[in-house]
This record gives structure tokens, C-alpha cells and sequence, in this order.
């Protein structure tokens, strides 16, 4: 047998042979996929009924429903034997203030397919959110833009997004904490799982708190050391097959920026305005000009600090789902393990982005915590 | 944009800040202070012991430089001692020479003296004997010769005839 002889060219023929799959497998999912969009436009009308979906339009609602927060911690989802969905996750609580507070487990709105009912008020669940309706019957409004007119309840429920921060606030409790009493218990070296940690820790402050802030830094020390983890740690969950986008969430990201604005403006010196508002050191009409121009930039910075990482968490999240999704389109062996390993590939970048992102945050907090509280005697330069 | 404002959602925002604003404040409590206070006695630890075992070291280094001294000084000690001792023996043996050597002449001079004495008293006694033994056998000779005449006149003619020779 030459060719056993020879797996290589075996393995090569066989490519050739299967290479016209790869070409027939396009045209036939772009032919579908047409009257998909169709169906899709139909659908969100109708989200209740269950029209048969086309394979595409599934993966873009999957990657969109994956990047909003949900009322429910889904997991999963197969189709039984009867061919009905079923949803493996729980449910968590509903918190509206409307007409007084309605609490409510998530659960009641049995996927988006029934209204709830909390102390005779009617809601429903339309595309992640939560409008008021009449009654049980009573559909969401629409109006030409497919937006909802329905009214919107003052929203205060644990979501998914919440739920998750409030993991990642008991895993980073448990673990610092056990850190910090690892020192006392061990004569000063830490020890257990929180010791990964503990080169981070001092990273943070010899290299972003202390170059950039200066002799101050210990004040800010709590907050950059609980950012940067915070962020890491939900940058790093984001990317398990659980798939939770907090970080891609504006939220979040803008509560984070806040953060860091609130505390530059609060912990500036006099030295820090003075250049904002009557900047040393250039003639007085330059100024008048300059001071709009400084107090814009002030929010500026915390800004592009929000869009940043939220931009970045999404991007990446869009971009690997879809490339995971090519998998399912493609439907033959050297579509879909080129696109496994493309996606492969892209999740080691999404980890090293993870904690770049982390970085990134943290270095510039520290930088503008720095600018406001900056020594310099200016006078004596110019 | 529009999206955005649509995607923000109030109430994840107000239990963000609520969580995080808690999650800052019991970390700070229970987890940054004593994190950091424990690297910095660490390290502050590590330096000090740094330090010390610096001057340990100096210490050591002194003390040896003192150690090293004192045995040149023992050793320059021992040596003059050593310096010393010689010289006074060889002083001791000399003194005792010089002295061995005055005694010694003073000696040979007294036992000189004292022969020179004996042999002076020796000499005068053998003079008299000598000259008593003489006079008697002057006597005995004159006695045998002066026996008959004609001796006596042969001894008086020769001995006037030295006379007149003389």
C-alpha cells in the first residue's frame, strides 16, 4: 500500500477531495438566510410564538441576549424529547418600585412568555426589559422604530450582572481577607491561594501607585487595589462558558468611572484647580480660554475611561461569540476547526486583554489621582 | 449613543455603586490594611536585618583588626622579652668571666707571692746550711792539713806565692 506509506499525501488528498464541501456549505446557509431576516423582523412582534429560526438569526439573539444583563441566571438551554426548549438556571428577584415596592422572583415571567403579576400591577418582558402593561393579556406597545411606549418602572432588580457582582465581591472578600491573615498567622510570608495575588498587589503599588501619585498614594491604595481586581475578576468570568458581561456592561463601567472622577475631584489640592481654572504661566486671555477647556477635560478623562472598557469587553465578547458561531454555520470539519481554532486563539488574546483592560483602569486612576495632587511650584519654572 | 442611554440600566448602576462602594470599604478593612502594613513591616524587617548583619559584619571585621593587634603587640612583646633574657645572660656570663678571670689572677698572684716567699726562706735556710756546712768542713780540712809542719809550711809558701803572683 503506498498510500498507508505515505500518511501525509493522504491526508493532503483528502483535503482536495472535501475542499468543494467548504464552497457548496456558504451559498446554501446565504440562501436561508434571506427569509430569515424576514422571520426575524416578524419575530420581534410576536416574540411569545415560537416561529422555526434559522441558524443565524439564533446566533446573533444569542450573542445579543449574551451581552445584555438578564432577569434569570440562565445556563443553558436544550431541547427535550418532546422538542420543547428547556432553560436549566434560576431565577432571581424582581425589585420594582411602582406604586410602592414590588418584589417578585423572575421566574413568574416564564421566559418572557407570560405577564407577571405582583399586588395587581401587570408586567412584561420585552427584549431584556421590563415594561408595564395593563393586564395579563395586554402585549407590549410598539411604536414605528419598534420601540416600546409602554412605561418603565423604576428598575432596582438583582440581575444577573448584580448577582455577579456580588460573587466576585464575596470571592475577592474571602480571598484578601484569608490573605491578610495568612501574614499574621505564617510570621509575616503569605501563604494559601490569596499569595498568587499578593506580587500583584505590590505591583500595583510600587509601579502604578507610587510612580504616578507620588508620596500621597497610600489613601488611594484601597481603591486601585479593589478596581483593579474587581475589573480583572469579571473581565476573567466573562470569559468562562458562563459568558457573563459585567465589564461590556455601560453601567458598570460608567458607576467605575464615577468612582474615580468623584475622587479626583475630592482629593484635588489647591494646585490642581489653580491649573484648571487660572492655568500659570500663560498670558491672561490664553486663561479665560484654557479654563472651559480644562474643566471640560476633567470629565473627559473619566469618560473615555468608561468607553474604554466597555467598548473593549464587548468588542471582544462579539467577536469571539460570532467566531464560535461560525462554527455552527460553516457545518463541515475545516470550516469549524479553522473557526475553533480562530476562536482558540482569540480567547487567549481575550485573557490577555482581560487583565490589560484591568491594568489600564487602574494606571489611569492612579494617574489622574497623581494630577490632583501634584507639588509643583510652578512659578519658580516659568 | 442613543443605544447606550438605551443599554443604561439605573438599577444595575445603583447596586454597582452600592456593591462596590461596600466592597472598597470592607476590603480596606479587613484586607488592603493589613495586607500592606504586613509587606511594608516585611520589608522594613528585611532591610533592618540588612542593615544589621551589615554591622555585624563591620563588628566582626573590627574585632578581628583588634584581635590581630593585640597578637602583634603579644608577639612584638614576647619578642623584646626574648631580646631581653638573652642580653642578660650574656651579660651574666660575661660579669661572671670577668670576675671568674680577676679572682682566678688574684690567685695566681697571691700564689706567686707566697712562692716566691718560700722560695726566698728556702734559699736563705740552704745559705746557711750551706754556709754552717762549709765553715765545718773548712774546719775538718784545716784541722786534716794543719797536722804536721811541713804541710803547714807548704800551704803558708803557696799561698804567699799567690800572693806576690798577684
Amino acid at each position: 500500500m503506498v498510500i498507508s506509506k505515505k500518511p501525509l499525501h493522504f491526508i493532503v488528498a483528502a483535503l482536495v477531495a472535501l475542499l468543494p464541501l467548504v464552497n457548496f456549505a456558504n451559498p446554501t446557509t446565504d440562501t436561508t438566510a434571506v427569509h430569515v431576516e424576514a422571520a426575524a423582523v416578524s419575530e420581534g412582534q410576536h416574540h411569545t410564538e415560537e416561529a422555526p429560526k434559522d441558524l443565524k438569526t439564533e446566533i446573533k439573539e444569542f450573542i445579543n441576549h449574551h451581552l445584555m444583563d438578564s432577569y434569570d441566571f440562565h445556563l443553558f438551554s436544550y431541547k427535550d424529547d418532546a422538542g420543547a426548549e428547556q432553560h436549566i438556571g434560576f431565577p432571581l428577584p424582581v425589585i420594582l418600585i411602582d406604586n410602592g415596592l414590588q418584589v417578585f422572583l423572575s421566574s413568574e415571567f416564564h421566559h418572557g412568555e407570560h405577564a407577571a403579576e405582583s399586588n395587581g400591577n401587570y408586567y412584561r418582558l420585552h427584549h431584556g426589559k421590563i415594561y408595564k402593561v395593563a393586564n395579563a393579556e395586554e402585549q407590549v406597545a410598539m411604536d414605528e422604530h419598534h420601540h416600546a411606549t409602554n412605561a418603565k418602572p423604576l428598575d432596582f432588580s438583582i440581575t444577573k450582572n448584580v448577582f455577579m457582582i456580588f460573587v466576585v465581591g464575596l470571592i475577592m472578600f474571602f480571598l484578601f481577607t484569608n490573605l491578610a491573615k495568612s501574614y499574621a498567622k505564617n510570621g509575616g510570608i503569605a501563604s494559601g491561594a490569596g499569595r498568587i495575588f499578593e506580587p500583584i498587589i505590590l505591583y500595583i503599588r510600587d509601579d502604578i501607585a507610587i510612580p504616578n501619585i507620588g508620596k500621597n498614594y497610600k489613601k488611594y491604595m484601597s481603591y486601585l487595589l479593589t478596581i483593579f481586581f474587581f475589573i480583572w475578576f469579571l473581565n476573567i468570568f466573562g470569559l468562562t462558558p458562563l459568558g457573563i458581561n459585567v465589564t461590556g456592561n455601560i453601567a458598570i463601567t460608567a458607576c467605575l468611572a464615577i468612582l474615580t472622577y468623584l475622587i479626583t475631584t475630592f482629593t484635588a489640592n489647591k494646585n490642581y484647580w489653580g491649573h484648571i481654572f487660572w492655568m500659570p504661566g500663560v498670558p491672561t486671555p490664553m486663561k479665560i480660554i484654557l479654563a472651559p477647556i480644562e474643566l471640560l477635560g476633567t470629565i473627559i478623562k473619566p469618560f473615555s475611561l468608561m468607553i474604554r472598557l466597555y467598548a473593549n469587553m464587548v468588542a471582544g465578547h462579539v467577536v469571539l461569540m460570532s467566531i464560535i458561531g461560525l462554527m455552527f454555520i460553516f457545518k463541515n470539519w475545516l470550516g469549524s476547526s479553522l473557526s475553533f481554532f480562530l476562536a482558540f486563539a482569540l480567547s487567549l488574546l481575550e485573557i490577555l486583554v482581560a487583565a490589560l483592560q484591568a491594568y489600564i483602569f487602574t494606571m489611569l486612576s492612579a494617574l489622574y489621582f497623581g494630577a490632583a495632587n501634584e507639588e509643583h511650584h510652578h512659578d519658580d519654572h516659568h | 449613543m442613543e443605544k447606550l442611554l438605551e443599554q443604561f440600566s439605573l438599577g444595575l448602576f445603583f447596586w454597582q455603586f452600592l456593591l462596590f462602594v461596600g466592597l472598597i470599604l470592607l476590603l480596606k478593612k479587613f484586607a488592603w490594611k493589613p495586607i500592606l502594613d504586613a509587606v511594608n513591616e516585611r520589608e522594613e524587617g528585611i532591610k533592618e536585618a540588612l542593615l544589621s548583619a551589615e554591622n555585624a559584619k563591620k563588628e566582626m571585621m573590627n574585632l578581628k583588626a583588634d584581635n590581630q593587634k593585640l597578637l602583634d603587640q603579644a608577639r612584638a612583646e614576647r619578642d623584646t622579652m626574648i631580646k631581653e633574657a638573652r642580653e642578660i645572660k650574656e651579660k651574666m656570663i660575661a660579669d661572671a668571666k670577668s670576675e671568674a678571670q680577676v679572682q682566678g689572677a688574684k690567685m695566681i698572684e697571691q700564689a706567686k707571692a707566697s712562692i716566691e716567699s718560700e722560695k726566698n726562706a728556702a734559699l736563705a735556710e740552704l745559705k746557711s746550711q750551706v754556709s754552717g756546712l762549709s765553715v765545718e768542713i773548712a774546719e775538718k780540712l784545716l784541722k786534716a792539713e794543719l797536722s804536721n809542719k811541713e804541710s803547714q809550711s807548704a800551704l803558708v809558701e803557696k799561698m804567699l806565692g799567690e800572693v806576690k803572683l798577684n
